[in-house]
């Protein structure tokens, strides 16, 4: 029987680990991919106070040290339910876990394009995270689908490895683009991507043409979306899936939410950060309230 | 546990060994490796052997399997290379590099 159970071992979560472990408290935190959340796609990070430029992958390490040597267990498993009740509990794809309570951190999952052959060619041509793959491609062909400012870093970060870099946009970008080596392609979506065992070339359309364009590598950045599916059957959302959470209180009692997953304003490390240590804070106050 | 590994240890548990043998191509400079190793750890709790390897320290063995990139997970099956993985992945792509 665990104190707390972190779904989500992003800055959220990892924060809440931190603080319930120092108090004391006995926590599992379950994260079913790698920890340290969206924040591990970017290269540099200069808006976490404290930290002058640090990057998103030494962020997320420090917090995981912390949070594990204060004693919190970080196990890679896939939470697919929760159950209510005075002792909760989570089932994952390969156990179940009780406790008594339970906090939510489970962030934002990129969107995909959804077209034949995505999924198939992820690590082999395709990406989601320029700063992790970024290196593969030196003085090769890459193509970055997205008009927002993530994408257009994405884009720049790449033009200093690979030879050539096509920026490929439905809309206008939302900023302007100076070097020399990124062509940039508004008002066309990718639709097909052509591939024998890695990715060879895609096909991109406007109201009236189809082009080709042979390419390497294709890095996807065309944003995220809540996934909260596993819990919206007892834990309300808003209509666009995010939990609604007041001083991180859910609909239930002892459940709590921090961070991205949740209905906000502002999503930055640093609101994700706090929103994990007031989630821990009023967790132990329900605990110790119900013991 | 992860088998920190070097030269000997590879050709007695990885080319020399019976089964499944992955191993784990890492540097302590490389930011996602630290990201993997956890992962790793659950994996070799799970029963599965791992060993793991520093580019650094065994160079010529970084060399001879075309390491270009890290992490690179190589799974080995009676010495044989018969898998290849490279980059950050989640633990169910590296339990399915195990499965036949």
């Amino acid at each position: 029987m665990y104190d707390i159970i972190i779904i989500g071992a992003g800055i959220a979560g990892l924060t809440s680990a931190i603080y319930a472990s120092r108090a004391n408290k006995k926590v599992l935190i379950l994260e079913k991919q790698n920890y340290g959340g969206r924040i591990i796609s970017a290269p540099h990070v200069k808006n976490y106070p404290g930290f002058l430029d640090i990057s998103g992958v030494d962020l997320a390490t420090n917090l995981y040290v912390q949070a594990t040597s204060l004693g919190a267990e970080l196990v890679f498993e896939d939470a697919v339910s929760i159950q209510n009740g005075i002792n909760k509990k989570v089932i994952t794809d390969k156990h179940e876990y009780e406790c008594r309570a339970i906090i939510i951190a489970t962030g934002l999952e990129r969107r995909s394009l959804n077209i034949p052959g995505e999924k198939e060619l992820v690590g082999k041509g395709i990406s989601y995270c320029a700063s992790c793959d970024g290196n593969f491609y030196k003085d090769k062909v890459v193509a970055v689908v997205g008009g927002g400012k993530s994408a257009i870093e994405d884009a720049e970060y790449l033009s200093n490895l690979a030879s050539k870099v096509y920026l490929i946009s439905r809309k206008d970008l939302e900023d302007k683009v100076e070097k020399d080596n990124i062509e940039v392609i508004t008002n066309y979506s990718v639709d097909k991507i052509n591939s024998s065992d890695t990715i060879e070339s895609i096909d991109i359309t406007n109201s009236s043409d189809t082009k080709n364009i042979k390419i390497d590598g294709l890095f996807i950045s065309i944003g995220f979306d809540s996934s909260n599916e596993e819990f919206d059957s007892i834990i309300e959302v808003d209509d666009k899936g995010y939990i609604i959470a007041d001083n991180t209180h859910t609909n239930l009692d002892g459940i709590f939410a921090a961070g991205d997953c949740c209905k906000k304003d502002l999503r930055q490390l640093v609101t994700a950060a706090s929103d994990g240590a007031i989630a821990a804070t009023e967790a132990i106050k329900y605990i110790e309230k119900n013991r | 546990m992860v088998i920190e590994g070097n030269k000997e240890i590879f050709e007695k548990e990885v080319l020399n060994g019976e089964g499944k043998v992955l191993v784990d191509f890492n540097a302590t400079w490389c930011g996602p490796c630290k990201m993997l190793k956890p992962v790793l750890d659950q994996v070799a709790k799970d029963g599965k052997k791992i060993v793991a390897i520093d580019v650094d320290d065994d160079r010529d063995l970084a060399i001879e399997y075309g390491i270009n990139s890290i992490p690179c997970l190589i799974l080995f099956e009676n010495g044989k290379e018969v898998k290849r993985s490279v980059g950050l992945v989640p633990i169910n792509e590296i339990e399915s590099l195990f499965e036949d």
